[in-house]
């Protein structure tokens, strides 16, 4: 297991959702991620943005500037080649550490 | 690669800086609004809806700085962040800024300066190649470093651990290169030295041993490069001309490498000329004498593989054979090894001493540099203690405030390491050019390079982490909650605080500092006044060496006569008198003498070694040397008259017992000459002036003559005229003779120079530590008054007297004073204790001297705290009670 399989969580739930969504902005992401999760699971803005920015520096995300329905500026997201490659890899991790996590839990 | 990113980013930072942040800080707050919208739509107003949001949204300040982070790059503009931000703050409070970096600026530069010197004299090998295998000689326990030419010859053929060895002289010579005579310094040298040394030639060849065929066969010189450039404007056909060295052609053969100036770190040689011909150079030659030991230095590298105990234990089998070969001339002919670059270790060992000592009187200037700087700081830091606690409130972290204030130590830290060591790097340039004596060759080459440069800075980051640490613990223990809610809130207890202790620390060094200073100078005022038994006021010294213009033999005495005669001539002359070398001129001439009765002349039966002086009858007069009995020597004591001598009390007393009984008295010199007693003077100082008394004799120059020759021209004339009127008399005798004229004061430098220079250094290094004592308490006091202001105020109020206040204000920074001065008095006390061997006279427990230390003390204090003191009781408890 990795070191930062753990961490990568909110990686892969941000890739996860502009997979699922196309381009979106880092509220809409936030708001959708709660959502879906029926509120089980809440992102920090202080965790959110910063993992925006470092994906979009690796080259997985792209960012543009546009108007959401509401006509207010927003930044939107989404994925790059290189970014939906990157989901693929960490969905297939995210699965070895669920079954790694659960094997560990039902041990009697 | 996770750098080259960075470096990438930071290039794209640099310039994008300004866009990025605006563009990230647009989208949090686009998130905000964003959320706002959302709360709106549940039934809030907008303004408690972007309330709500930003309130949810938290430390914006810190999501934006872990964005910033996130994004890569952030070492490098953190950094610059840190810079810009603690230049800012320096440059809000100039005065603490420019206190701080010209006090590390002197504490830098001042070890600097001493390291250089170091460096050059003591780290720094003499130019040489495979330096760590070159060796001198030393003989007996006195590890004296002169040796006879006999016994060179001896110990060069017949040991076996050395890869050849070479031995040196010095000389001073005049060079006639047409027309021209001008005096130079030389090394005389075996003919092997420069391949004894491994040196290759820079232009032309050197010569070999192969060269040596006997007195005067080699009339070869090789230059040195400094003086082929200054002398002969680098011109490359100086190979092969010839020039006249006192009056003998002398062939140029070519000039040494740059790097190589002679194997002595201080005294550096205008060219190389072979020994064999010093009859012709000196106009005498010792080199078949085995009792002369004239030579300075015999020096060589060990062969590969051998250790300086196996040479020495090599030597000491040559030693006991030459004593037993020669029991007349040899005696304890044990051997060592030396490092040749300072001459030996009766030279270098306390030098080295002095400039250890010097360093470490530096070191602890920087570290009271630092102690005080540490205690600015603090107080800044709890100054500031609201400021930080603010910015922890906003989520900055502890991290991050105190490399900030890292930051600005090392700012400052490298400022000041600028400054001092460009201040540093003027004055050695200075002192490199410097040659300190007119009369002599003494230089010092003290230019710094990177090893100096590498020091200074490390000196400067050392002492910028030293400082910027005091305050560490403040911060970290800072708690933004209470400081914000009680402002600042100053705990002024009794107990010692960490600035407290550096103040003490600080005071301390500076007392060791100023004591030092206090006794080495006194030290130098009583060797001034101390008796040197000739009177150096009002007289001029002529000194020339008479076979520079060939005279030899018979013709030296006549013309010593003649030239005495025509000075004698001049107005306002009262007297002129001629000795081959004066006293306290770079050591005296020293001879055994034995009692009347002994016959067999072995240096271990000498009864004494005296200084012994060839003088003209007038000398004693000239000189100002005080006769006690018996008769002046006179022009009939001449080679066909019996031997004579004057000599001082003290030999009268060593080898007759007393003075009585000493005139008309015998003695023996080690030539089996009988002497006899004709008069008696006073002592005086012969070698150095801190040596105890010793005998000395005063002989005919008719009955012992030598070509040195030193008038003594009594004369109550201005200097100037007289040296211009006593040239153009000589000039009259000797169109060819080089001669060098000035006052015996000057001359006397020569002697005084070592304790003069420890004297100055250390006077310095005094005055630094004065000035560091001064800001420090200054400082100190300053800041206790702005820090309790309003309790002054309050006290005067309730009508406090001004001694009260003044207690209450400045009571802990002079107690604290006291505390430090105490102990660095007695540190001071047993620090001098070393100065005792530079310093002549040097004793700490001189009541004088702790009396000046005590007061100097006093003094600093309350010039350091009268301002201060001033301004506390100025306050006006209206004005300050009534604002807040």
């Amino acid at each position: 297991m990795a070191k930062n399989d753990l961490q990568g969580a909110l990686d892969l739930l941000i890739l996860k959702t502009l997979s699922q969504l196309g381009a979106m902005h880092g509220y809409g992401i936030a708001v959708h991620i709660e959502e879906v999760s029926d509120a089980l699971l809440t992102v920090e803005e202080g965790s959110l943005y910063p993992a925006l920015h470092r994906m979009e520096q690796s080259g997985w995300l792209r960012a543009e500037w546009a108007m959401t329905e509401s006509s207010r500026k927003a930044k939107f997201y989404s994925l790059t080649a290189a970014g939906k490659k990157q989901l693929a890899v960490r969905e297939k991790n995210w699965e070895q550490v669920v079954k790694g996590v659960q094997a560990i839990l039902r041990f009697a | 690669m996770r750098v080259l990113n960075s470096l990438g980013s930071l290039w794209e930072r640099l310039f994008h800086r300004s866009t990025k942040n605006a563009e990230m800080e647009e989208e949090l707050r686009s998130h905000i609004e964003h959320r706002a919208d959302d709360l709106e739509r549940s039934g809030l107003d907008r303004t408690e809806a972007e309330r709500r949001a930003r309130v949810e949204f938290g430390g914006y300040e810190r999501y934006r700085q872990e964005s910033h982070e996130a994004v890569g790059g952030q070492f490098f503009e953190t950094v610059l962040a840190d810079i810009r931000f603690s230049l800012r703050m320096l440059r809000k409070s100039p005065g603490f800024t420019i206190a701080a970096v010209l006090t590390l600026a002197l504490a830098i530069g001042a070890n600097a300066v001493v390291f250089a010197v170091l460096n050059a004299l003591i780290l720094r090998p003499i130019h040489a190649p495979e330096p760590q295998s070159l060796y001198a000689i030393q003989r007996g326990s006195d590890e004296a470093i002169n040796h006879s030419y006999p016994d060179y010859r001896d110990l060069r053929d017949r040991n076996r651990s050395f890869d050849g060895l070479t031995a040196y002289n010095l000389a001073s010579v005049g060079l006639d290169t047409g027309n021209n005579p001008t005096p130079a310094w030389i090394y005389e040298v075996t003919a092997n030295y420069f391949d004894a040394l491994k040196i290759n030639p820079y232009l032309g060849r050197f010569f070999h041993a192969s060269d040596e065929h006997g007195a005067n066969s080699a009339p070869y010189i090789v230059l040195s490069y400094a003086y082929w450039q200054s002398r002969f404007q680098s011109d490359r056909g100086v190979v092969g001309r010839v020039v006249q060295l006192n009056k003998h052609p002398f062939t140029i053969l070519g000039v040494a490498p740059p790097e190589f100036r002679g194997t002595l770190s201080f005294i550096f040689p205008d060219f190389w000329a072979p020994m064999v011909n010093q009859e012709q150079i000196e106009g005498s030659t010792v080199l078949n004498e085995r009792g002369h030991r004239e030579l300075l230095m015999v020096l060589g590298h060990l062969k590969a593989g051998v250790t300086p105990a196996q040479a020495i234990a090599d030597l000491n089998s040559v030693g006991s054979y030459l004593e037993k070969t020669y029991p007349k001339e040899d005696g304890n002919m044990t051997f060592s090894l030396a490092r040749p670059g300072l001459a030996g270790d009766w030279f270098g060992r306390p030098l080295r001493a002095f400039l250890v000592g010097l360093m470490m009187l530096a070191g602890l200037i920087l570290l009271a540099a630092c102690a005080n700087l540490g205690s600015l700081f603090a107080a800044r830091a709890a100054d500031r203690g609201r400021e930080v606690a603010l910015r922890l409130a906003l989520g900055a972290s502890r991290r991050r405030i105190l490399r900030g204030l890292f930051t600005e130590a090392i700012l400052i830290s490298l400022a000041g390491g600028t400054v001092g060591l460009a201040g540093s790097v003027a004055l050695l340039r200075w002192l490199s050019a410097w040659r300190p004596l007119s009369s002599s060759p003494l230089q010092v080459a003290v230019n710094p390079d990177a090893k100096v440069y590498l020091v200074a800075l490390l000196l400067a980051l050392a002492s910028g982490f030293l400082f910027g640490a005091v305050p560490v613990r403040q911060v970290l223990r800072t708690d933004p909650y209470q400081v914000v809610k009680s402002g600042s809130s100053v705990r002024m207890g009794q107990r010692m605080t960490v600035r407290d202790l550096l103040l003490v620390v600080q005071i301390a060094i500076c007392a060791v500092l100023v004591t030092s200073s206090m006794v080495a100078v006194r030290g130098l005022m009583r060797s001034l006044e101390s008796n040197f038994g000739f009177e150096p006021q009002n007289a001029m010294l002529l000194q020339t060496t008479l076979t520079m213009a060939g005279y030899m033999g018979e013709r030296v005495p006549a013309m010593q006569r003649r030239m005495i005669d025509a000075v004698e001539t001049i107005p306002g002359v009262k007297s002129v008198g001629s000795v081959d070398r004066p006293p306290l001129h770079y050591g005296a001439n020293i001879a055994n003498v034995f009692i009347d009765r002994t016959t067999d002349l072995k240096p271990a039966n000498a009864a004494a070694q005296a200084a012994m002086y060839r003088i003209s009858p007038e000398y004693f007069d000239a000189a100002g040397t005080a006769f006690l009995s018996g008769r002046a020597l006179n022009w009939h004591d001449d080679k066909n008259a019996p031997r004579v001598a004057v000599v001082n009390r003290q030999f009268a007393n060593k080898i007759f017992g007393s003075v009585p009984r000493a005139i008309g008295g015998y003695y023996k010199s080690g030539d089996g000459s009988r002497i006899q007693v004709v008069g008696i003077v006073e002592d005086g100082k012969y070698g150095t002036l801190t040596e105890d008394l010793q005998p000395a004799m005063f002989l005919s120059l008719l009955q012992s003559p030598s070509p040195v020759t030193s008038l003594v021209v009594r004369s109550h004339r201005d200097p100037g005229q007289l040296a211009a009127a006593i040239k153009s008399k000589v000039r009259e005798l000797d169109q060819g003779l080089p001669v060098d004229i000035q006052t015996w004061n000057r001359e006397l430098e020569g002697a005084l120079f070592a304790s003069r220079m420890a004297t100055i250094s250390l006077g310095v290094m005094g005055v630094m530590g004065a000035v560091l004592a001064i800001t420090g308490i200054f400082g100190m006091a300053a800041y206790s008054v702005s820090k309790r202001l309003r309790e002054l105020g309050i006290r005067i109020a309730l009508g406090a007297q001004r001694k009260q206040v003044l207690e209450a204000a400045l009571g802990r920074a002079l107690r604290l004073l006291a505390f430090g001065s105490a102990a660095g008095l007695v540190l001071g006390v047993l620090a001098s204790r070393v100065l005792a061997y530079i310093v002549y006279q040097a004793t700490p427990r001189d009541p004088l001297v702790l009396a000046c230390v005590v007061l100097a003390m006093l003094l600093l204090g309350l010039l350091a705290t009268w301002i201060p003191a001033q301004r506390a009781l100025s306050v006006n408890p209206l004005i300050l009670l009534r604002d807040e």
